[in-house]
């Protein structure tokens, strides 16, 4: 079909890496907790992609990525919890909400702030992203299922391999579409130069919206995705170090690359997980201590290489 | 007929007059020159017309619309195209995409159709790049068509810059000092490049230079500009001989 | 009456949370002044101001004015440090990577002290250096750990003016946030008054630090993260790169937060601090004091 012509080579591949791990979980060969890593994967990454249009393509630099991705959880949650919902055709719906839900709200908050610039928006997106840690932290005070401090626990159990497998490979379909079009083109217009953008008809405000709307409706899939996998969050989870995981693997991956961003997410995952598996408990912790030492190198390494935008 | 009317225009910028008081107009079809020692205002006059700023006082008329306070972008739909003294090519971006991107900002197709790859998609990409080929072709940066725009000479990125505001297909185009860095032989090139695009694409032009003698040869009328204020607005030979432009550029009168 | 007596003391318990805010805020402030940059990690370095002290008082047994000299030193070692080894190098590379840096450099300090082998992620019951005593003032009492805070904070202000308004290094701090080439061309040493920009603020931030840990005594290696967000938000108010707006934002935000928790809720506490940046940055992105600036 016409539609997934432009990918053809790029699904095919996706194919065949989907037959290889459903045999690896369908014979046993790899166990639920790396099953449940590999989806996780495959929902960051999905996220990833949604900054990685945000950032990556626009050069918009949000730190509070991670809200909307929370906000997408915990509608989810709500909402598969609250319905009863069970079943992959009555979580369609549920999933479509969580977007439309995270990408309305990135449209309202993105029409007054996408117009500051990079650190005062830096501190906005900040701001913001604290802001939702704070509502979900008293979220129990608005109703008590969504757990507060404490967590929201229950949620039904509906994420599996296809599911997120294929939806996400149907979303960087759509998303490639974006990207290979006046859109994408536009896209990066704005990042290199968005006065000399305005001046030969671009809409700057327009498109730098659409992108961070388009940004916060993919991080509210992954996050409805997350809900439904691990069964239970915490306000903790949404919090500035998980932006600043996204921003990271967007950084890896190549700004403007979404293959090199899947590549990350995998990476990043595998790594923090694997760290798991080989640091005995007690030096669990160094983990976080290694990243931001990572994050530094990595800035003093490629401070221009890994950031195409031009300060002005 | 007048393609624009500028009425008293004025922009201060904290307590400093850039524009002050000006007024002129442009004929359709004609070229018109714009002088001035450096800090005269000029620049600001096109940022105003292009609508990076917005004027304190004064109207703007763009073919008997008023268009004071319109957004660069609604500008540039309208028919107002610049390019930039310091050059504002999209530096990353190849010399084709960079034609595109204008080309394409009259929006030929929407997200739905190019989503979902519809005909309206196809033929809205399929025309835009002929459209940008013979642009590419007009300028003669064929062999550079896949460069990354930074990667170009000097000369090349002027002509790219150009080639990209005619992308946009407007009536009247600001030129910022286009000259500037150029040798003797390439301002020559420049002079013909410019009427020739002026016969091709029935431009009318509003040109800022440094360069005395392409402004004087191209120009139809030229308008002389010191401390933000009009001085003279006449024929080339008229401002050549004229006392107060030979004061502003060489200062105080001898005695 | 007693309402009256009620907000005024609303007021002295703004004042004592705004004077600690305006003391960190300062070297936000001063900071985005030299350099155009939000230093993120600057909130840990109040966070640090804190736990040396603890250190020094709990290990030491110190007396009070010791704690405070050797802490704005230690403080003011780490601002230094942190400028070398994490800023300087990028001083030239485009501001997003200078920012993510910073955000390391915040990360790190808090996850590090965060390891069980060191503080824990726990919190810490910080040493009280003596009694409190309240006085009664009929209208609202007030305790001496809160003069305390006036105390130093106006002493602090007060040096700080003498530093910028009437010390060489203080003129040429002022013109290189004003404009950084034409300083260094006029002789300025740019290193070393950026160095001193981030001296004096650490400095200024560990004192805040101290106070904090004597008014609230409970420290925690994160304690940093919203104090610290709070009080950029101060000095946004105020006018980033502004002095004495940072000193008034800090106020402002401490009197804010302190009726929103006695009026409101201690809830919508925080919300309210941030609802009034995304006022500022839309409505008045130049602060109170800030001058408009024109786009180019």
């Amino acid at each position: 079909m016409r539609f997934l012509k432009e990918s053809k080579q790029f699904l095919v591949v996706a194919f065949i890496i989907y037959v290889i791990l459903k045999a690896l979980f369908v014979f046993g060969v790899a166990s639920s907790y790396i099953q449940q890593i590999v989806q996780y994967a495959v929902i960051i990454a999905l996220t990833s992609i949604g900054l990685n249009i945000i950032y990556g393509f626009t050069g918009q630099f949000s730190l509070g990525h991670a809200a909307f991705y929370g906000i997408g959880a915990y509608t989810s949650a709500y909402l598969t919890k609250v319905l009863g919902i069970d079943s992959l055709f009555s979580y369609i719906p549920v999933l479509m909400a969580c977007s439309v839900i995270s990408g309305l709200i990135g449209f309202l908050i993105g029409i007054p702030i996408l117009k500051l610039k990079d650190d005062f928006l830096a501190i906005a997106t900040l701001g913001f992203g604290t802001l939702v840690r704070v509502f979900f932290d008293n979220s129990d005070k608005i109703s008590d299922v969504l757990g507060g401090s404490r967590g929201f626990v229950g949620i039904p159990k509906i994420t599996n391999l296809e599911l997120v497998l294929f939806f996400t490979l149907f979303i960087i379909v759509i998303t490639r579409h974006m990207i290979n079009s006046r859109f994408g083109l536009f896209w990066r217009c704005i990042k290199d130069d968005e006065l000399a953008a305005s001046s030969i008809g671009i809409n700057t405000a327009n498109m730098k919206l659409m992108a961070f709307t388009y940004g916060c409706m993919l991080a509210g899939f992954g996050g409805a995705f997350y809900a439904n996998l691990y069964t239970f969050l915490h306000p903790s989870n949404f919090d500035i170090l998980k932006s600043i995981d996204f921003l990271i693997i967007v950084i890896i991956g190549g700004m403007g690359n979404i293959v090199g961003t899947i590549l990350a997410s995998f990476i990043w995952v595998g790594f923090i997980e694997g760290l798991r598996i080989i640091l005995p408990s007690e030096v669990l912790d160094i983990r976080w201590v290694v990243i931001p030492i990572l994050l530094i190198f990595i800035m003093m390494w490629r401070p221009y290489g890994i950031m195409a935008k031009k300060t002005k | 007929m007048k393609v624009l009317e500028v009425i008293n225009l004025e922009k201060s910028f904290g307590g400093v007059k850039a524009v002050d008081d000006v007024s002129f107009f442009i004929e359709q079809g004609e070229t018109f020159g714009i002088i001035g020692p450096n800090g005269a205002g000029k620049t600001t006059l096109f940022n105003l017309i292009s609508g990076i700023y917005t004027p304190d006082n004064g109207k703007i008329i763009f073919k008997g619309k008023d268009i004071t306070g319109f957004m660069p972008y609604k500008l540039s739909h309208i028919g107002i195209a610049r390019t930039f003294q310091n050059m504002r090519l999209f530096g990353s971006l190849t010399v084709l995409e960079n034609i595109l991107s204008a080309v394409l900002s009259k929006r030929p197709y929407n997200i739905f159709q190019a989503v979902f790859r519809t005909n309206g998609y196809t033929k809205g990409e399929k025309n835009a790049y002929n459209m940008a080929r013979e642009l590419i072709d007009f300028f003669g940066l064929n062999e550079k068509a896949d460069y990354p725009a930074n990667s170009l000479s000097y000369g090349e990125q002027r002509r790219l810059e150009l080639a990209r505001a005619l992308a946009t297909g407007p009536s009247l185009m600001l030129i910022d000092e286009p000259g500037a860095g150029m040798n003797p032989k390439e301002i020559g090139d420049l002079a013909s490049m410019i009427k020739t695009i002026k016969d091709k694409f029935s431009v009318t032009i509003a040109i800022i230079e440094h360069q005395m003698n392409l402004i004087m040869n191209i120009s139809d009328r030229i308008m002389a500009m010191d401390f933000g204020e009009v001085i003279t607005t006449s024929t080339p030979q008229e401002v050549k001989k004229d006392k107060r432009v030979i004061e502003a550029y060489l200062g105080e009168e001898l005695d | 009456m007693e309402q009256i007596s009620y907000i005024l003391q609303q007021v002295v318990n703004g004042i004592q949370l705004g004077a600690v805010y305006a003391l960190i805020a300062l070297g936000y402030t001063m900071v985005y002044g030299v350099l155009r940059l939000i230093n993120f990690a600057h909130g840990d370095v109040f966070m640090l101001g804190a736990f040396v002290a603890y250190f020094l008082i709990s290990k030491f047994g110190l007396p009070v004015y010791l704690v405070f000299i050797l802490t704005m030193v230690s403080c003011a070692l780490v601002g230094y440090v942190i400028e070398k080894v994490a800023y300087k190098p990028l001083r030239d590379a485009p501001k997003i990577s200078l920012l993510i840096t910073a955000v390391g450099v915040s990360l790190f300090l808090e996850y590090f002290l965060s390891l069980k082998a060191l503080f824990t992620p726990n919190y810490i019951p910080f040493p009280r250096p003596f009694e409190i005593e309240t006085y009664d003032l009929s209208f609202f009492v007030i305790t001496n750990v809160q003069l305390l805070i006036f105390i130093i904070t106006f002493i602090s202000l007060f040096i700080l003016y003498l530093l910028i308004y009437k010390t060489r290094y203080g003129i040429a701090m002022r013109a290189v946030s004003y404009d950084k080439e034409t300083a260094s061309l006029m002789g300025v040493g740019i290193d070393g008054i950026i160095s001193f920009t981030f001296i004096i603020g650490a400095s200024l931030a560990g004192v805040g630090g101290i106070l904090y840990g004597i008014a609230y005594p409970q420290i925690n290696v994160f304690m940093g993260i919203m104090p610290g967000i709070k009080s950029f938000i101060a000095a946004v108010l105020g006018g980033i790169g502004i002095i004495h707006g940072a000193v008034v934002g800090g106020l402002i935000i401490g009197l804010c937060e302190v009726f929103v928790s006695a009026f409101l809720s201690s809830t919508f506490r925080d919300g309210v601090i941030f609802i009034i940046l995304f006022a500022v940055l839309l409505f008045r992105p130049m602060g109170i004091f800030g001058k408009r600036i024109e786009k180019v």
